[in-house]
């Protein structure tokens, strides 16, 4: 078993379902109700995603499936960037932290696909149609915030201002990542940074916004193991129902 | 009453697949069409339902009164000869 490629699966999962989890959380609480059911819809997607990843790193152990994975790992056991951990403090920090995850992940996703692993560039392709529709919906939602009112300006403006400092994590390569990149069957994070940064700026650009300044940030990582301090909370809501009622069906 | 601040009113018809007519299949609030389309799709395409959206601002409809149902729709109760049920339909035509 290649413990690498299952730990680089793991963090491919990871963060499409706590971000699913953390926009689950906000069914019934969006402005209006298409846009409850159209963030929601975003959240499902993602959570597919994060099943076929996980899925397909349970099939490299022995005994273990994607439940397993998502409802009985601890924390620090979990691969998931800090960005989707951050709660659903307003509108504009669910639409921000999408937006600057739908960008990553759309270069994410382009570059897998030419993965040498081939049910990681399978699952790219097939994530990749869902992301480019998440990437237009929150790209849309940034300019409209942008350039809506000024308390919707000053909101917006201010969830970017907050969740910069965690985007400097997507462009982070571990261990893993350069193992990965070595075999043919990972892309390097760095090299997306560029792409990311040009595309966000244009955004944030057209929607009257600023882009924040790069402040260099020390912290222990998602993908190493590290948390926020939000995390606990998320996992124990997530991971209530199965601990409580072990294999339980519904 | 709290004023109604949720957008303009669409009316949304699907087409099944190219060719077919456009159906109508509900209707959304949304502030402008890029967003009236985004809905659209979120609401009523995700379970393979068609492949065309159509949008129109329900206040663009011209619709029928039903004061005016006797003058309109009573004359034609017993014409049946207005139906083209009279004539033979050749093999092959399809969707009447």
């Amino acid at each position: 078993m290649n413990q690498n490629l299952y730990e680089y699966c793991l963090r491919l999962g990871d963060s499409a379902l706590i971000l699913s989890q953390r926009i689950g959380e906000y069914c019934s609480k969006a402005p209006h109700l298409e846009e409850d059911l159209a963030i929601t819809n975003v959240g499902l997607d993602l959570l597919g995603q994060a099943e076929n990843f996980l899925n397909y790193a349970a099939s490299l152990k022995h005994d273990l499936s994607a439940d397993d994975l998502a409802f009985k790992r601890k924390e620090k056991d979990f691969r998931s960037l800090h960005l989707v951990e951050v709660p659903n403090f307003d509108f504009a920090y669910v639409l921000a932290r999408q937006f600057f995850m739908d960008v990553y992940h759309n270069l994410l996703y382009t570059g897998l696909t030419e993965s040498k692993d081939e049910t990681i560039s399978g699952i790219s392709k097939k994530s990749i149609k869902e992301v480019r529709y998440h990437l237009q919906r929150s790209t849309d939602w940034i300019i409209r915030l942008g350039h809506g009112t000024d308390e919707s300006n000053k909101r917006v403006q201010e969830a970017i201002n907050e969740l910069w400092m965690y985007t400097d994590e997507l462009f982070y390569d571990n261990e893993v990542d350069k193992e990965m990149i070595k075999i043919g069957i990972g892309i390097s994070n760095e090299d997306l940074k560029n792409d990311w940064l040009s595309t966000v700026s244009k955004t944030l650009e057209e929607g009257g916004l600023i882009v924040p300044e790069n402040i260099v940030y020390t912290l222990q990582y998602g993908k190493d193991g590290f948390h926020t301090e939000y995390m606990g909370y998320l996992l124990a809501e997530m991971q209530h129902l199965p601990l409580l009622y072990p294999d339980a069906k519904w | 009453m709290e004023k109604d601040n949720q957008g303009i009113l669409w009316e949304v018809f699907i087409q099944v697949k190219a060719g077919r007519p456009f159906k109508h299949v509900g209707s959304l609030h949304a502030y402008d069409k890029e967003m009236a389309m985004q809905s659209a799709r979120d609401l009523f395409t995700r379970r393979n339902e068609g492949n065309g959206i159509w949008i129109v601002k329900a206040d663009d409809i011209i619709s029928s009164q039903s004061v005016d149902d006797e003058a309109f729709f009573d004359p034609s109760n017993d014409k049946v000869y207005r139906h083209p049920t009279f004539y033979e339909v050749p093999d092959g035509v399809k969707h009447i």
